[in-house]
């Protein structure tokens, strides 16, 4: 599998579909906080006690961090290790010069670097807390409306979502063909449906910075 | 019509090249682009100059010789081969850049000419058939389904140009293979070897420093043949069932 570039190819189809699949859940999830801070710091608060009495406390918790961890470094490798081996199979680049295929496209792999980074940041940002002055260990809902307080809070969160939306646009129709399920019949739904979780993703995340920035979260 | 031509010369592959510009006139509508690079050529003898290398031979888009890109599109900007290009295709005065295939598989052997047995040895890792020798077999001897078999023509029409390879930003060869492995894999006559097949040739493939596919596209944009892009995802599809099944690589 992973000495073939169709199977290190499928290597980061699947783990770029398991973080859509996350994705989606958080999504959804961080819409509670215009249900208010009550209902938003509860749900942190299941996060931690969910699969319990079958799991101990947070265990669930940590077995999709480490699910997701996994994806994150799967997905990087592979897409470090075939973009380097595409750089070397293309030394040679034409005189004339075309603009060529979409910007969802041709930004895979810098998009792809911005997601890695914001993952970082956000981590220490709204879970450890490491490079948030003021933040409050328990007290979600407070340090997202911390967060989304500060412009540059506002400018990497929006920027890396926005180019979220791009890498999923073209990354989930891509898996689709990686892993052999894409078709002519198909692709207009296939793309429709890349198009439209892409925006709803984007738009469903967006929505708390702006939440917070015109005060209906406060 | 008189051009203004930029064109990529070489002396051989370790060689640098670079381009050179030149200037061609009395060049009519109707000729193709290969006879107009004759036309030139013409000219560079009678001065004593070395022509200009070019790949070509059946002149008719079905040997997939030629090769050249013009003006950055792999075969020019229609959608045919290099010589069933048309210069009615081009203005009087137009200036024509024109490239060779460039892949780190596909060298420069000199000027506008690249080594492409690259390819060859992909179709030799598994591009053929266990048949009995001997007569013909009986024409009906085999059935083969209307779909299938309009699948297999579909991708038996790849003439193995490169211009795929050519177009593609990663320098891949997965049209080129996808279309070789489809047109054996989906036929009954292709079923003996249809798992060490996908998984040899990609292997091929891969050994001879062609990237990888990033669905940009590029490829089936350029194919003078009208290879899908999907070629590409059903050989994924072959590749992973032959992966799950077959561990036990012939290779
Ligand atoms: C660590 C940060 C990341 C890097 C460096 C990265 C890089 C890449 C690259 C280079 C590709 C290949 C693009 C192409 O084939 O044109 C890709 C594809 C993909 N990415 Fe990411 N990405 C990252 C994060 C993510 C995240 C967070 C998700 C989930 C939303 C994701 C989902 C996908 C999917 C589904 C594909 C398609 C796989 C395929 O081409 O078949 N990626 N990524
Ligand atoms: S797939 Fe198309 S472009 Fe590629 S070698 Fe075959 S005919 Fe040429
Ligand atoms: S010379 Fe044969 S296809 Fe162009």
């Amino acid at each position: 599998m992973w000495d073939s570039t169709v199977g290190k190819k499928a290597v980061m189809a699947t783990s770029g579909l398991v973080m859509i699949a996350y994705l989606v859940v958080h999504m959804a999830a961080n819409a509670k906080i215009f249900l208010g801070a009550a209902g938003f710091d509860a749900y942190a608060h299941w996060l931690r006690v969910m699969g319990e009495p079958v799991l101990h406390r947070e265990w669930g918790l940590w077995i999709a961090r480490v699910v997701l961890l996994a994806s994150v470094v799967a997905h990087g490798v592979s897409a470090y290790q075939l973009s380097r081996r595409d750089i070397k199979a293309r030394p040679t680049g034409y005189v004339h010069k075309k603009p060529r295929a979409t910007y969802a496209t041709r930004t895979m792999r810098w998009g792809g670097v911005i997601l890695g980074l914001f993952i970082v940041w956000h981590i220490l940002d709204l879970t450890t807390g490491t490079v948030h002055s003021g933040f409050e260990e328990g007290k979600p809902y407070s340090n997202v409306v911390d967060t989304f307080s500060t412009w540059y809070g506002n400018v990497i969160y929006i920027t890396a979502m926005l180019a979220m939306g791009l890498h999923v646009r073209h990354g989930l129709w891509s898996a689709a063909q990686t892993l052999g399920v894409g078709s002519r019949v198909r692709d207009r739904s296939l793309k429709a449906v890349a198009n439209g979780l892409a925006l709803v993703l984007t738009v469903g995340f967006i929505s708390v910075p702006v939440g917070v920035m015109t005060g209906v979260v406060s | 019509m008189k051009l203004t031509l930029r064109v990529w010369r070489q002396q051989n592959a370790d060689a640098p090249g670079a381009m050179s510009t030149y200037e061609v006139d009395g060049i009519s509508k109707d000729m193709s682009f290969l006879e107009m690079l004759d036309t030139l050529n013409e000219e560079l003898i009678v001065k004593g100059d070395d022509p200009v290398a070019f790949d070509h031979d059946c002149r008719e888009g079905i040997c997939g010789a030629c090769s050249l890109v013009i003006n950055g599109d792999a075969h020019g900007p229609e959608r045919t081969t290099t010589c069933q290009l048309h210069m009615r295709s081009f203005k009087d005065g137009d200036t024509i850049d024109i490239e060779p295939w460039r892949a780190a598989a596909f060298p420069v052997v000199k000027d506008l000419v690249v080594d492409r047995t690259a390819f060859d040895r992909i179709i030799q890792s598994g591009g053929y058939i266990s048949a009995p020798t001997g007569s013909a077999p009986d024409a009906h001897a085999t059935p083969v389904p209307k779909p299938d078999a309009d699948f297999a023509f579909e991708h038996a029409e790849c003439i193995g140009c490169g211009a795929c390879v050519a177009a593609c930003p990663n320098g891949s060869a997965m049209l080129f293979t996808s279309a070789k492995v489809n047109h054996l894999n989906v036929l009954p006559q292709g079923a003996p070897e249809r798992e060490s097949r996908v998984l040899d040739m990609v292997g091929q493939m891969d050994h001879e420093g062609f990237g990888g596919c990033t669905l940009t596209g590029e490829c089936a944009t350029a194919c003078p043949k009208g290879i899908p892009l999907f070629s590409i995802t059903h050989m994924n599809k072959e590749w992973l069932r032959a992966n799950r099944k077959d561990k036990r690589t012939a290779s």
